[in-house]
């Protein structure tokens, strides 16, 4: 039989084995919209040719409206940037934070009065790429000849003294050739111990809030059973959940600070695993902990009767009735309080950097903010709209994951 | 001495305005392997006699014996069809079988459980949707699983509250069908909680009608006298039948009332 292309809403194509793939407009709509990506759906109607009028003027609206929302914020962005301004620094304007980005005027095209861009000194360089070192991206470049430089000239130390060492050991003298060895050994344990690039804070932020995330997960998520399962145990530590809940960030910094600087041993300054990551890490912990353990509780407080009776009739054991039944039923919700966590979590994580000084987008901020000029305020616009994306980005990671632990009907 | 006996059973819920009587000196015996359908009005009682006897809730007076024994909370050994299927919906429903059979056969090894459970969803002719959730499945459907997976524990005794309450009246037939063949099987000592005649008649060896509460009790009991397997049509056209449903109905509508002044 000849199919279609919407053969796949026939209803008898349930036979399992004999399931070819075909393109079901609709289902690959409704999982876009599962994923968070609901933006993309009428472009799949769209090329499935279904009501192709209706899919263009939803994707005009969904597009032009965000467009114009976004072009009136840049205006007034604009105009306050014209406005506001101190001795010594001003409100970037758009365009100075979008060439704080780029670290040159947009490829391919000159802007036709580079002297309107204050606080910029040359408008090309040649020796970098044609990037300014001070932008994120010129920086980045200038960092990795920088770091390749280094590497060069280590790489030339160690052939050096290796080749002395031969030579003496070949004249038989054996004193002078260790010598030269142990020299070779120093300088080929020597690491680059330059700047951060943007990128690799970024790197850094994610690193930190995801073993933030992880451990409080970890911690409350267990925590929440229990208070969920024992009115005896919710009472008992309700007091200190609501006490230490709306606690901020900078109050516990000092105190996990001590924490750490007792408990974890100074490692060498070109790990990755620094104590102020830890420390940072660990103020995220501790203020994206409730969240998750306020939903797991409630959720497994709240779980269906009749699942707890099933349980019930079938005498499971504790841990079956928890692992079996009860977290499956509450895990919409711990995952609800999973996306508030990670929210929370990121948000306080630029903060944590900051005090911490942790190698992340916090210390980025901070850097910039302690030179002061413009152009470097340009530069924590920029990572404002970064943390703004990845926020939004870990945001729909964790709705898709909600989506999907969700069952469709939560009682039958 | 009876199999099942339920002997002086009460529910009493405390009230801020005194106690509030559900049931009250509740008797029934029944012989194993014998199907019993309780009868009465919506509200009556049936529901809270039928949790009491699975365990689910607490007895406030009187006492359930099972095979000799007193019944203490609820188990596997009394298996249980509720009126919705209560089936976990994030299981297919194959490991919604799977869960209790794991449980009653703990030493039995995986492809032996794996065959219980094939055995229990052909009897109700689930085989094709073993994998599919219960989200995927009609109102009908779920309840057949609930049916295999009370039948797949091997229970003692089966107890069934209105589990088809809730089916419009084709697929009500077709799962009386599938319940009344499995039990034939079996021949498990059932008990089943309903408020229609004509399904009680045509599954039950006897009919225990309660009387309106507070404070229900047994009623009245009719013997069904029709041969087992039982044919609908065949039963229908019995004379015996509309008797029967006469003897219901009438209970159910007059003697109800008469019984509550007496008491």
């Amino acid at each position: 039989m000849e199919t279609t292309a919407t053969a796949g809403v026939t209803p008898n194509d349930s036979k399992p084995g004999k399931a070819k793939f075909t393109f079901n407009p609709n289902r690959v709509a409704h999982n876009l919209n599962k994923l968070g990506l609901g933006y993309f759906s009428p472009f799949a109607r769209l090329i499935a040719k279904d009501e192709p009028a209706k899919q263009i003027k939803e994707i005009a609206t969904n597009t032009i409206l965000p467009i114009i929302a976004f072009l009136i914020f840049v205006a007034l962005w604009a105009i306050t940037a014209k406005a506001v301004k101190t001795d010594s620094v001003q409100i970037p304007s758009p365009h100075q934070s979008w060439y704080a980005l780029t670290g040159t005027a947009l490829p391919g095209f000159s802007h036709p009065f580079p002297e309107s861009i204050e606080g910029l000194e040359k408008p090309f360089f040649e020796d970098n790429a044609g990037m300014d070192p001070k932008s994120i991206n010129g920086f980045a470049q200038a960092e990795t000849v920088a770091r390749e430089t280094y590497q060069t000239a280590r790489q030339e130390r160690v052939d050096k003294y290796m080749s002395r060492s031969n030579e003496a050991a070949a004249s038989g003298d054996l004193e002078k050739a260790e010598k030269y060895k142990g020299n070779a050994e120093m300088f080929a344990s020597k690491t680059y111990a330059g700047n951060k690039t943007f990128y690799d804070q970024i790197w850094i932020s994610l690193l930190t809030v995801s073993i933030g995330f992880v451990i409080a997960t970890l911690i409350a998520v267990p925590i929440g059973v229990l208070c969920g399962i024992s009115p005896m145990f919710n009472t008992a530590v309700n007091p200190l959940i609501q006490l230490f809940k709306p606690v901020s960030p900078l109050a516990w910094f000092p105190i996990v600070f001590v924490i750490t600087t007792w408990g974890i041993e100074a490692p060498p300054s070109d790990s990755i695993w620094q104590r102020a990551l830890f420390t940072s890490a660990g103020v995220v912990m501790l203020c994206s902990l409730w969240p998750t353990l306020i939903n797991t509780a409630v959720g497994v407080a709240s779980v269906d009767k009749d699942h707890l009776n099933v349980a019930k009739v079938l005498k499971l054991g504790w841990f079956k009735r928890i692992w079996k039944i009860i977290l499956p039923a509450s895990l919409p919700l711990i995952f609800t309080g999973l996306r508030l966590s990670i929210g929370v979590g990121w948000m306080v994580l630029i903060a944590a950097d900051m005090m911490a000084q942790n190698q992340g987008l916090g210390k980025f901020v901070w850097d910039m903010y302690q030179n002061g000029d413009t152009m470097s305020t340009a530069q924590i616009i920029v990572a404002v709209f970064v943390i703004g994306a990845v926020g939004f980005a870990l945001d729909r990671i964790m709705l898709v994951c909600q989506r999907l632990v969700t069952f469709e009907e939560q009682s039958i | 001495m009876s199999y099942f006996e339920a002997i002086n059973l009460g529910k009493t819920y405390k009230t801020p305005s005194g106690d509030a009587v559900i049931v009250e000196g509740f008797d029934l015996k029944m012989k194993k392997g014998e199907f019993v359908c309780v009868l009465g009005h919506s509200g009556c009682g049936k529901s809270t006699v039928l949790s009491m006897v699975a365990g689910l809730n607490d007895i406030s007076n009187g006492s359930v014996l099972l095979d000799h024994r007193e019944i203490e909370g609820a188990g596997p050994d009394r298996g249980v069809v509720f009126q919705s299927p209560c089936l976990l919906p994030w299981m297919t429903t194959r490991d919604n079988v799977m869960l209790g059979v794991e449980q009653v056969y703990y030493h039995a090894t995986t492809e032996e459980r794996h065959r219980i459970v094939d055995y229990y969803l052909a009897a109700v002719g689930l085989t094709e949707a073993a994998d599919k959730r219960p989200a995927e499945l009609s109102g009908g459907m779920r309840q057949r699983v609930g049916l295999a997976r009370a039948f797949a524990l091997n229970p003692k005794m089966l107890l069934l509250d209105e589990p088809f309450g809730m089916l419009d009246k084709l697929t009500k037939f077709e799962l009386q069908q599938v319940l009344i063949d499995l039990w034939n099987r079996e021949r498990l000592t059932a008990m089943m909680i309903t408020h229609d005649v004509d399904e009680a008649i045509y599954l039950a060896d006897r009919i225990v009608m309660m009387t309106n509460g507070p404070a229900a009790r047994v009623g009245e009991i009719v013997t069904i006298d029709f041969e087992r397997p039982r044919d609908r049509r065949d039963i229908m056209a019995d004379l015996k039948y509309l008797e029967y449903r006469e003897q219901l109905i009438s209970f159910l509508e007059e003697r109800v009332y008469l019984l509550d002044k007496a008491a």
